[in-house]
């Protein structure tokens, strides 16, 4: 399991930085989406992987701690999904203007000039 | 009641920006009063808590740190706000910085765009909960409330080159917050806390592998906010971003970079000046000043136009603080503070400044001026009317902008006898009597770069200032009390600070020493486990 999940991360994280890198304000937001899954990922991962224990207490399984999974990094990725969410649709709107305003959607607002 | 202060200055914010949001922008007197109140309110709150570290009303606690529990969760398991003096030096920099911007931007700016006074509160409040918490991911949360507040300002307005400027801005600090969340969720998961004082205690005691995890996600913490900061090679968003802003928002920004070099020292010192990583302590944080130092000073010099001027004074001054911060030893940190202060109320003053000067000039015209004084060419007014009359009358309102800019200028480039001159003869003072202990070409480079950036400001400041000041064929621009006000304001509190010069350094070096002094700190937060 830690295997698939480190591989997603890694190959989430690669693409997104590679769209970032790109000239298009499009490409550029897809990257930083992929990169914001990746780093939720990996907060998540960051409080062990374990299947099938739960981080809320319930009176059924006691109170003994091992038997429930961390519940700080699911607080955490919870907060920055919900912040990652809302920059993201700002960036969006953003992007809308920019493009509304130079006409094109290169990043530098822009067309590179070509021989 | 009263032991709840410490929230004020982020509920208030809060509430005052919701209000603002829902009333409609018709009624703008109304809104006016609301906002001004509110950040006033701050301004008391700020300067209260400050009183109360020095033992004043209401008296903060032991050694002067103040720990505030929220939900009365008590540390490491809830979060808390500690106000300690550097805490509260910043809260107060913030409502006086914002106070003198809002007037300033009522009497003009507020009505260039939609929502400059709600986005104007929750800054405001991110700041306020950046310099208060004592949580790492609360730093993060209040990190990404003053950002996303401070997009909306810098589009405040919107035109081609603000919204070109703002989409660098907004994707530089994006993939600067996601390495936050990489650095804040490697810590976690190597320590197991997320309470900076705890962190403290924790980090000494990990073992080698987890300390090399550790120090990982430290150097991206350490990234993050050298980026917030405007440390060179990360900063080239922040000149163009600094520029296109209108002018308050320019001014409240200055005080933005500091509140990652705010970060970068209250982590260095709470890891351990010995141990810390690398981005927050040391030669690697010196260089890295001087770098910032040196591509600014260029910048400053390379510059045609007053606003990316102000933009790279803020680059030189971030420079500064992170090499002398960077600097062996400890007795550089209260000039330091000192010159932070110092330098973000005279670049506020300064980025409204231009922008009234600057108001009724053509695009082009810096550009041109200054190719003329390149090639050697007499511009043509002075040629064609030789003898019509011997000296310019001086309106009021240009005699204010040129002293006024005198003053920012004398201040910016550490000129006498305003604090400028004061923070960096300090500044200088301290790294001169330290070498044996630091390495003497340390302390001879921050010299040369503390000499040489303000000689290089005060060589862009008087070729701009003689342009825009000693044009006869410029009308006077027309001011308002409300815009020369707040300039004036913080002109007259840097002359202050000068005139003040002994009792306040004092004071900063009482802060410095006691923020050098981790163990109180850990101490209030964490009653009972004094490392």
């Amino acid at each position: 399991m830690e295997f698939v999940f480190a591989l997603a991360i890694g190959v989430m994280s690669g693409s997104g930085i590679y769209l970032l890198l790109r000239p298009r304000t499009f490409q550029v937001i897809m990257g930083l989406s992929l990169l914001s899954y990746a780093v939720n990922l990996f907060i998540f991962g960051m409080g062990r992987l374990r299947s099938g224990a739960a981080p809320v207490l319930d009176t059924v399984r006691g109170a003994d701690p091992a038997l429930y999974t961390d519940p700080v990094p699911q607080a955490l990725v919870l907060t920055a999904i919900v912040i990652g969410f809302a920059v993201t649709a700002l960036l969006l709107v953003v992007l809308l203007a920019a493009r509304g305003l130079t006409g094109t959607d290169h990043v530098d607002g822009r067309e590179p000039e070509r021989e | 009641m009263i032991e709840h202060l410490p929230l004020l200055p982020i509920l208030l914010p809060l509430l005052a920006g919701i209000l603002l949001l829902l009333s409609t922008e018709a009624r703008h007197g109304t809104r006016a009063l609301l906002a001004l109140g509110a950040t006033l309110a701050q301004l008391a709150v700020a300067l209260m808590l400050l009183a109360g570290t020095e033992g004043g009303f209401p008296p903060a606690g032991p050694d002067g740190i103040g720990v505030y529990a929220l939900g009365n969760w008590p540390a490491p398991h809830g979060i808390v706000l500690v106000t300690d003096r550097l805490a509260t030096l910043m809260l107060a920099l913030t409502a006086t910085l914002g106070l003198t911007t809002l007037i300033y931007a009522l009497a003009r700016w507020e009505r260039a765009g939609s929502h400059f006074l709600p986005l104007f509160q929750f800054l405001l409040m991110g700041l306020n909960g950046a310099f208060l918490t004592g949580d790492l991911f609360n730093l993060f949360v209040f990190f990404e409330i003053l950002l996303a507040a401070s997009y909306g300002l810098a589009l405040h307005g919107s035109e081609a080159p603000r919204v070109k400027a703002g989409l660098h801005y907004i994707v530089v600090n994006l993939v600067a917050s996601l390495l936050f969340l990489i650095a804040a969720a490697l810590i976690y998961g190597v320590t197991g806390t997320l309470n900076m004082a705890e962190l403290a205690l924790v980090v000494p005691r990990l073992d080698a592998d987890a300390r090399a995890l550790f120090e990982l996600g430290a150097f991206l913490l350490g990234i993050v906010f050298l980026v917030k900061a405007g440390a060179w090679p990360l900063n080239f968003w922040l000149p163009a971003t600094y520029a296109a802003a209108s002018a308050p928002v320019g001014a409240v920004f200055a005080i933005l970079t500091k509140v990652g070099v705010y970060a970068l020292l209250r982590f260095s010192i709470l890891f351990g000046q010995d141990v810390a990583p690398a981005p927050f302590k040391g030669d690697w944080l010196f260089y890295c000043g001087l770098a910032t130092i040196a591509v600014g000073t260029l910048g400053v010099l390379a510059t045609q136009k007053l606003d990316r001027l102000a933009g790279f004074m803020v680059v030189v001054s971030s420079g500064t603080l992170l090499a002398t911060f960077g600097f062996t030893g400890t007795t550089l940190t209260g000039p330091a503070l000192y010159y932070l202060a110092s330098s973000v109320l005279g670049s506020a003053a300064f980025f409204m400044l231009i922008e009234m000067a600057e108001r009724n000039r053509a695009a082009a015209a810096d550009l041109l001026a200054i190719s003329f004084e390149a090639f050697g060419l007499q511009e043509r007014h002075e040629s064609e009317h030789p003898d019509e009359m011997s000296g310019v009358a001086i309106p009021a309102a240009m005699a204010f902008l040129g002293l006024a800019f005198f003053s920012c200028a004398a201040i910016l480039s550490g000129l006498p006898p305003l604090s400028g001159f004061v923070a960096k003869f300090a500044l200088l003072k301290a790294a001169i009597a330290a070498p044996p202990l630091a390495p003497a070409l340390h302390a001879a480079l921050l010299f040369t770069a503390l000499l040489l950036s303000g000689l290089a400001g005060l060589i862009a400041l008087s070729r701009l200032g003689i342009r825009v000041f000693w044009d006869s064929e410029r009308p006077a621009p027309r001011l308002q009390w409300l815009e020369a006000g707040p300039v004036g304001g913080l002109v007259l509190l840097c002359f202050a600070l000068a005139f003040g010069a002994g009792p306040a350094m004092a004071w900063f070096e009482a802060t410095a020493s006691a923020l050098h002094d981790p163990a109180s700190y850990i101490g209030a937060v964490l009653p009972g486990v004094r490392p």
